[in-house]
């Protein structure tokens, strides 16, 4: 048996060869979607054997007439609530598709569910009641899907039965709804007379719209495009995972766009380091020859060991994703409070996330007004643009140039709040990926630390300004010279006076000041130095980035003097020129130093002295494995 | 098509039959092969699967046997190489088919399993105004909350599918269930692009649900072309099979003449009648099933 892809069989009766469409159906809560769907099912010959009687036995038990939306009303909570209360998917053949039906419902406050169906779906069918016309909710979801991108959107004006089947209402409401359609950059690809009720025009064009030339429902949902290939687009590999469950360091993840092969030459953004596909890996059958395409989840080893994390993008070398930190989207809000200018937000970006905020609000529309109503919040069901800073950079694209990757979604508290289309991106300095090749070292690491009795590793001094770590650091520092040990000490001031110059103290700066710090230091640790970093970092999502690239060479120290006894100590005249309001952005007296949680040590210099202290730095880097225990070693040599 | 008949069968499958290893594909070096529907549903499957792991501290897959989640079980190794890298979890009833018994003790090893078997409490301790074939699923409800509260997971891995049941096409795909383990149907956070809500409240749990989107002719054509193995009791005898595995007690066979995976699959494209039609459970009241779900049931 092939394991591998087989082409559809006959006796795989699942559609495999029809192409699938997604579609969702919205318009005002009383307009008739659910009878609409109800008769299609019907129609298309889609319900299960006995479902209609069951229903309309159910309907008499009730007292109640039989209506078509019962179909969809399969939950008896919503037959007590008399509406339909969540995205359903149902699913039904046309002549040569298969229709997955996202059931959207109406409500306003229901909207964020049919956001989450609409998002999915290649096309719409908008419904309009004939009688009440074109209502602020059919206004407000024609602009939804103009919005999340829906394209191919079909119009049904139902309950032509009330309106006498009269064309002349038929044509008003058709201007109207194009007109609005059109205003949006959408194209109805048919505006169609029905009677849900009745069944005119969803399979069939009756002589009671005999006047009507276009095509019927079913005809119409027959026409819809399915969404357009993006294999065709350039390569997207969000990275997933990084697994290593044996001795392969597997990349895992699904291709949003484009294609791979190994042997492909690939740049992981926003970092912009170049490498190789050494193999595409799979299972049962491993590893796998052929070309990967947009939509597969796969997994990939490079030629050589480089730093890849969770939300890194993989792209061809001469079609990568832009890197940035600020960026520009058109969103949708469905939080409870309002989005306003200096939020704090989680932006994802496939599997990227980064904590961001907002800069600015350049509009902010209710979708039922269609206007611009205020500009200093977004609210709850409405749309905006905003400019979004972000502490940590991403690489992405604009929504034009790739659906997938030109998309984000927002996180308040832990839960999506909203979700919108990258406009535009103001790319980082790296906007191009420059073609670096890493020269490995001469030496082997066995080598050096033979020689220096310690392996490599990042010593990360962390605390308030004043509180010692300068001190630390160089008592530190003469200690492992001392013992034949090759430490380098790292201080951030004297780094921020020459490679650091550029940069100042914005939360961004910082951000990138800590960025460059742990860089270097990983560096010379890999070569099987000891970097002693001193630096003050106060933010512990910056730490946590030193800590992602040092890895397993990362020593957290906090250094924990008193605030009160820095600030006595102020050896530099910081704090006094910060209190005299000279100083702009100073820890200390800003209390915005983030304590760190899960240091591998904790020092208070106020209570020991340097000598003590350095004898503990020590210890904790001979029990964490950096430091050669001497003792250990005669032993061994016994 | 893999089957375990009975033990003998059971001895006769050697692991390489089921590891088998075929040489690769070759693709001309331009062109991708185009996914078919059943390329699309598992790559899909394989990216919530990732998802979860990654995302979540401590799961586990809920292992009922039955074809969902053992399609389930091979879409996982797939996401991870070959591996089941969290446990397989077997909230047993003590009531199961003794075939079913038998495929999981054989595939629990075969496949490498981390295999934890969790029995439920006594039918006495279960809501006596439920009918009598909820109740015993409730049974399987309170066993699965003593395996909860014995792990600690912060998210169970279910086999549930959209097109089984009406309740079951609300679900997200990452569901957040409360402290009792209860669903909150009205409440549910937003879920699209793929972005899944993979924070739990403190001491709540998620079920995350990785075949959602399939059907029962895609778990079959999926089974059959990937060759994983099933219990025979799918399988027509004497003109009766199971189109879906519960309790023995409260599940029934359905009349068929399939014999093999493609008949069924040729059966399902004609019948119309729904495949839990054999549970008891669902047809008891027209709200049982409704009430079982907001209670924790899958």
């Amino acid at each position: 048996m092939n394991m591998i892809v087989t082409p559809a069989s006959p006796a795989t009766p699942n559609g495999t060869t029809r192409p699938q469409v997604r579609i969702v159906i919205v318009g005002h809560v009383d307009h008739g979607k659910s009878t609409l769907v109800g008769r299609l099912l019907h129609e298309t010959g889609s319900l299960p054997d006995g479902k209609l009687e069951m229903l309309k036995a159910v309907s008499a038990r009730r007292g109640m007439p039989f209506e078509w939306s019962f179909l969809l009303d399969a939950l008896q909570t919503e037959r007590d609530q008399g509406i339909t209360i969540d995205t359903t998917q149902i699913r039904f053949r046309t002549n040569s598709r298969d229709i997955v039906l996202i059931d959207a419902p109406g409500h306003a406050e229901f909207l964020r569910n049919m956001i989450t169906g609409a998002s999915q779906a290649d096309g719409a069918v908008l419904i309009i009641d004939a009688l009440e016309g074109v209502r602020d909710q059919t206004r407000r979801h024609g602009y939804l899907l103009h919005l999340l991108g829906v394209k191919q959107v079909a119009v049904v004006v139902n309950k032509m039965d009330r309106v006498d089947f009269s064309a002349e209402r038929f044509n008003e409401i058709s201007d109207e709804i194009s007109a609005h359609l059109q205003g949006l950059g959408v194209k109805p690809t048919a505006v169609i007379p029905i009677s849900a009720r009745d069944g005119d025009g969803v399979a069939e064009r009756t002589d009671r719209i005999g006047w009507y030339k276009g095509p019927t429902v079913v005809e119409a949902l027959d026409r819809l495009e399915p969404a357009r290939p993006l294999e065709a687009l350039a390569l997207r590999l969000p990275v997933q995972a990084i697994y290593k469950f044996d001795d392969r360091r597997i990349v895992a993840g699904r291709i949003e766009s484009g294609s791979l092969v190994a042997g492909d030459e690939i740049v992981i953004m926003p970092a912009g380091k170049i490498a190789k596909i050494k193999t595409v890996e799979s299972w049962p059958v491993t590893p796998v020859a052929g070309r990967q395409g947009a939509g597969r989840s796969v997994g990939i080893t490079l030629d050589r060991e480089l730093f890849v994390e969770r939300g890194d993008i993989i792209a061809h070398t001469t079609s990568a994703p832009r890197e940035t930190r600020r960026l520009r989207a058109r969103i949708f809000w469905l939080h409870d409070k309002p989005l306003a200018k200096g939020d704090q937000l989680l932006v994802r970006c496939g599997p990227k996330e980064s904590r961001a905020t907002v800069v600015a609000i350049e509009k902010a529309v209710d979708p039922g007004e269609l206007s611009s109503v205020e500009n200093k919040a977004i609210g709850r069901n409405h749309v905006g643009e905003i400019d979004i800073s972000l502490s940590n950079s991403i690489a992405t694209d604009p929504y034009t140039e790739n659906p997938r990757t030109g998309r984000i979604v927002i996180e308040v508290s832990g839960r999506i709040a909203g979700g919108g289309l990258v406009l535009s991106v103001d790319a980082g300095q790296r906007a191009l990926p420059v073609d670096i090749v890493p020269v490995e070292s001469a030496l082997r690491p066995d080598e050096r630390s033979a020689r220096y009795q310690h392996n490599g590793a990042v010593v990360w001094l962390t605390g308030l300004p004043a509180s010692g770590k300068s001190t630390l650091a160089k008592a530190l520092e003469r200690r492992l010279f001392s013992n034949g040990g090759s430490p380098i000490l790292l201080d951030g001031d004297t780094l921020r006076a020459g490679l650091n110059s550029d940069l100042g103290f914005s939360t961004a700066d910082r951000s990138e000041n800590i960025r460059r710090l742990a860089e270097v230091a990983t560096h010379l640790a890999r070569n099987g130095h000891i970097a002693i970093v001193a630096a003050v970092s106060p933010a512990r999502e910056d730490r946590a980035t030193a800590r992602r690239i040092a890895d397993t060479s990362f020593r957290e120290i906090h250094v924990a003097t008193p605030a009160e006894i820095c600030e006595e100590r102020d050896p530099k005249g910081h704090y006094k020129k910060a209190r005299a309001g000279a100083l702009q952005s100073f820890t200390g007296i800003l209390n915005d130093y983030e304590t760190p949680q899960a240091a591998e040590l904790v020092i208070d210099t106020s209570r020991r002295t340097v000598a003590e202290a350095a004898d503990e730095i020590e210890q904790m880097l001979k029990t964490t494995g950096v430091l050669f225990d001497e003792v250990v070693d005669l032993a061994a040599n016994i | 098509m893999h089957l375990l008949k009975d033990d003998s069968a059971a001895n006769g499958l050697s692991s390489s039959a089921l590891v088998e290893r075929v040489p690769a594909q070759e693709f001309s070096a331009d062109l991708a092969p185009s996914m078919d529907h059943l390329d699309q549903l598992e790559a899909q499957s394989i990216y919530i699967f990732r998802e979860a792991f990654g995302r979540l501290k401590k799961i586990a897959l809920l292992w009922s046997l039955g074809k969902d989640s053992n399609v389930m079980i091979w879409l996982a190794r797939k996401a991870f190489f070959g591996r089941l890298p969290f446990p397989a979890l077997h909230v047993d009833t003590g009531k199961k088919f003794p075939e079913m018994y038998r495929f999981r003790d054989h595939y629990g090893k075969e496949w490498d399993l981390d295999l934890r078997v969790e029995p439920c409490p006594p039918i006495d301790a279960v809501d006596p105004t439920l009918p009598p074939a909820a109740r015993s699923a409730a049974r399987k409800t309170e066993g699965l909350k003593m395996a909860l509260g014995k792990y600690g997971f912060d998210g169970l891995i279910a086999g549930i599918r959209r097109d089984e049941e009406a309740t079951r096409a609300k679900e997200r795909v990452f569901s957040p269930r409360g402290l009792e383990g209860n669903w909150d149907v009205r409440d549910q956070p937003p879920e699209f692009w793929d972005h899944f809500n993979a924070s739990p409240p403190q001491g709540a749990h998620l079920r995350i649900h990785p075949i959602l989107h399939w059907t029962e002719s895609d778990i079959w054509a999926y089974t059959k072309r990937e060759n994983i193995p099933i219990i025979p009791l799918y399988l027509s005898q004497n003109g009766k099979r199971y189109r879906s595995l519960g309790d023995q007690d409260i599940t029934n066979p359905v009349a068929s003449n399939a014999s093999n995976i493609d008949e069924i699959l040729i059966e399902l494209e004609q019948t119309k009648v729904p495949e839990r039609s054999g549970r008891a459970l669902d047809h008891e009241t027209e709200d049982a099933f409704e009430r079982l779900r907001v209670a924790g049931y899958l």
